[in-house]
């Protein structure tokens, strides 16, 4: 395993002791950013600093954070900055690991964040199933409290930042920005009609911007070193690094920190160690589970936002699943298809039903009641979700599965024929039939 | 009733009739209302922290399951007291959430990873493992049930006991998984992923590479338990 592949920026310090000590962390050097930010730079030069190091939002959508920071209107109002810490994209696992390691990171990225925006109310919004992790961000608030660097007047600045720490209760579709204001309110998680952007109307109806960890966590380094310092990472438009979240079917599954342009093939093969002894790479999701899936000949592109979108994908959340060939591609998309099924909120009827039908669509296909036909009404069902819903939960399931099909047609086919030829010879002795009565059409797993 | 749809995930009070004349519930009176002193506490704390006191309804609903082990109408009444809203309003969040149960399941929990990445590593074979287990220990006040992605796809497949995430786990370790619950032990010590010093077995130094079972995972169940 070459070491050099991996470019430690943010997780530099991660084999100090104790790193979630604020007296540890600020031997580290900690704290000296978001003072630096308080007490010497304005509202305007810290936006400069964060828009021209061309830092994108690390959470799915790739939006210039400076950008996003600098919709905020100005004014004396309440103004939010919302920590989405709603980790929840299946094989996503990096801001678990930035939380639990380094929680004074995030809270000095949150206090950066916020002098940004000019907000004065802060939330960390974690799943409620990271609840070790929302222990110790709880101990590292009440911690930076007592230090004076968060509350009124941050690092002795007339700058006021309070944080709270919220816990989900387990929805998956709350980490879509608006539903998770929502939630944050109290209330269902269902996202929002917009415009109104959280911008401009958000948490309360306040101005709001929202930032996932891993775009909060670079913030400190760039107000560190600069935005210059920080552009010699990456290529083009895809500046800075990566924590990237490898699973699934690979030697060593877990987070490399890599600069972003990298190949995809250095990341599975170098890092991860590549698919195990004998087995080949079937197909590989970019960007967690909500992303088209691409070839073992992808590899080769620069892991960047702009590549993989070219590639037809995207590099969303920067996790990278691997499947491969021992597994048959009907049960990933059937698994994928329960897990949307099973978290849309059920507000838009295309994602609601669309969701649901695939789920039994590929069941039907899976007992061996399909025909090849039948591919074409998946197909199609996939393409009516996309864009027609509040969200892009539905499209989520609907790119992936719709990529699959593209690129696993032949599979599909033969998957139905052995299929039909199994059930034909169960029915012809008279076995069939408590498997078709066991199988529910409505159940999904946890459901209820 | 269709022998095809499972009865277990419908909503208590699926086949009841509503009672069009009865008045909603309302608000329920502070006075008549008995909160233990402690939960009333903690939600009133809870509703200080922020600007409007509904975005409380999350963290208290879960403060009451805490105490009554579920959220039954009882500990709605009692949060519905203390932050001033409807019963209505609190069940419609409850059921939202994948988190609050809103039928008894038992105090403890145990959430079994099946989702994608955690399927491509075997994930179906842990939980039946566990499960068949459970059955035959009689693992009781358990909420045992397989849940989607819990972001530790690092250590797969794995499960969240109460929220202390253990893993990578193989169908052997079930029984001692159960046993351990059972008789209230820590579950596989030195093996949760924020225990003291744990590494993957992969990233010790001069690990070897692990070993997976043989042969495809087993295919997703079309109607789980």
């Amino acid at each position: 395993v070459s070491e050099t592949l991996e470019t430690r920026v943010l997780t530099a310090n991660f084999d100090v002791a104790n790193l979630d000590l604020i007296h540890v962390y600020e031997s580290t050097g900690g704290y000296r950013s978001a003072r630096k930010a308080a007490l010497e730079m304005t509202q305007d030069e810290v936006l400069e600093q964060l828009e021209s190091s061309g830092l994108r939002g690390r959470g799915g959508a790739g939006f210039s954070m400076g950008k996003k920071a600098s919709f905020i209107p100005k004014g004396s109002m309440d103004k939010f900055l919302c920590c989405n810490a709603d980790e929840s994209e299946p094989g996503t696992f990096k801001d678990r690991l930035l939380m639990q390691r380094n929680p004074h990171l995030l809270i000095e990225g949150v206090i950066i964040g916020a002098i940004a925006a000019g907000a004065n109310r802060a939330f960390i919004f974690i799943r409620g199933e990271y609840s070790a992790q929302a222990d110790i961000l709880d101990r590292a608030v009440e911690e930076a409290y007592g230090e004076g660097y968060l509350g009124e007047g941050v690092f002795g600045s007339d700058i006021q930042v309070e944080l709270v720490v919220h816990r989900g209760q387990g929805a998956y579709i709350c980490g879509e920005e608006s539903a998770l204001l929502d939630a944050l309110e109290g209330k269902r998680g269902n996202p929002r009609l917009k415009p109104p952007f959280p911008a401009n109307q958000g948490l309360y109806q306040g101005p709001t911007l929202i930032n996932n960890v891993e775009t909060l966590c670079n913030a400190p380094i760039i107000i560190e070193k600069g935005a210059e310092w920080y552009r010699q990472f990456g290529v083009g438009a895809s500046t800075g690094t990566k924590v990237v979240s490898v699973s699934g079917n690979v030697q060593r599954p877990g987070n490399y920190e890599v600069e972003l342009g990298v190949t995809a093939r250095e990341i599975v093969y170098g890092l991860a160690g590549g698919p195990l002894p004998g087995r080949e790479i079937k197909c590989w999701f970019p960007g967690g589970s909500s992303a088209p899936v691409l070839l073992p000949e992808d590899l080769d592109l620069p892991y960047t936002f702009e590549s993989m979108a070219e590639a037809g994908s995207m590099l969303g959340s920067g996790a990278i699943i691997v499947v491969d060939d021992s597994v048959p591609i009907v049960g990933v998309a059937l698994r994928l298809a329960e897990f949307y099924r099973h978290e849309s909120c059920g507000k838009c009827v295309p994602c609601r039903e669309g969701t649901n039908w695939t789920v039994k669509m590929l069941e039907r296909l899976d007992r061996g009641e399909a025909t090849p036909m039948d591919i074409e009404i998946v197909a199609g069902v996939q393409e009516n979700i996309i864009g027609n819903c509040l969200c892009v939960l539905g499209d989520s399931m609907a790119m992936p599965i719709g990529s699959m099909i593209k690129h696993f047609r032949p599979e599909f086919e033969r998957h139905i024929m052995e299929a039909r030829e199994r059930a034909d010879q169960a029915a012809a002795v008279g076995e069939f039939s408590a498997v078709e009565l066991a199988a529910s059409p409505y159940a999904g797993p946890g459901v209820g | 009733v269709s022998p095809r749809i499972d009865r277990r995930v419908q909503p208590l009070g699926w086949d009841e009739a509503a009672d069009l004349d009865k008045p909603p519930a309302t608000i329920p009176e502070a006075a008549e209302t008995a909160v233990p002193a402690e939960l009333r506490e903690r939600i009133e704390a809870l509703m200080s922290r922020y600007p409007d006191r509904r975005s409380a309804a999350l963290p208290a609903l879960d403060a009451a399951q805490r105490v009554h082990g579920w959220c039954s109408p009882e500990a709605i009444a009692q949060v519905a007291a203390v932050m001033r809203v409807t019963p209505a309003y609190l069940s419609s969040v409850a059921t939202f959430y994948d988190m609050l149960r809103t039928e008894p399941f038992g105090r403890r929990y145990v959430y079994v990873c099946t989702s994608v990445a955690c399927h491509l590593r075997n994930a179906k074979a842990v939980y039946d493992a566990i499960s068949d287990e459970a059955r035959e220990q009689g693992l009781e006040d358990c909420d045992l049930r397989e849940f989607e992605c819990l972001g530790a796809c690092d250590m797969a497949p794995m499960a969240s006991i109460d929220g202390r995430y253990v893993g990578p786990l193989d169908p052997s370790d079930a029984p001692e998984l159960v046993a351990a619950l059972r008789e209230n032990r820590e579950v596989l010590p030195g093996r949760g992923l924020t225990d003291r010093g744990f590494e993957l077995p992969w990233h010790e130094q001069g690990a070897a590479p692990p070993a997976l079972p043989d042969g495809p995972p087993t295919p997703p169940d079309p109607s789980p338990a």
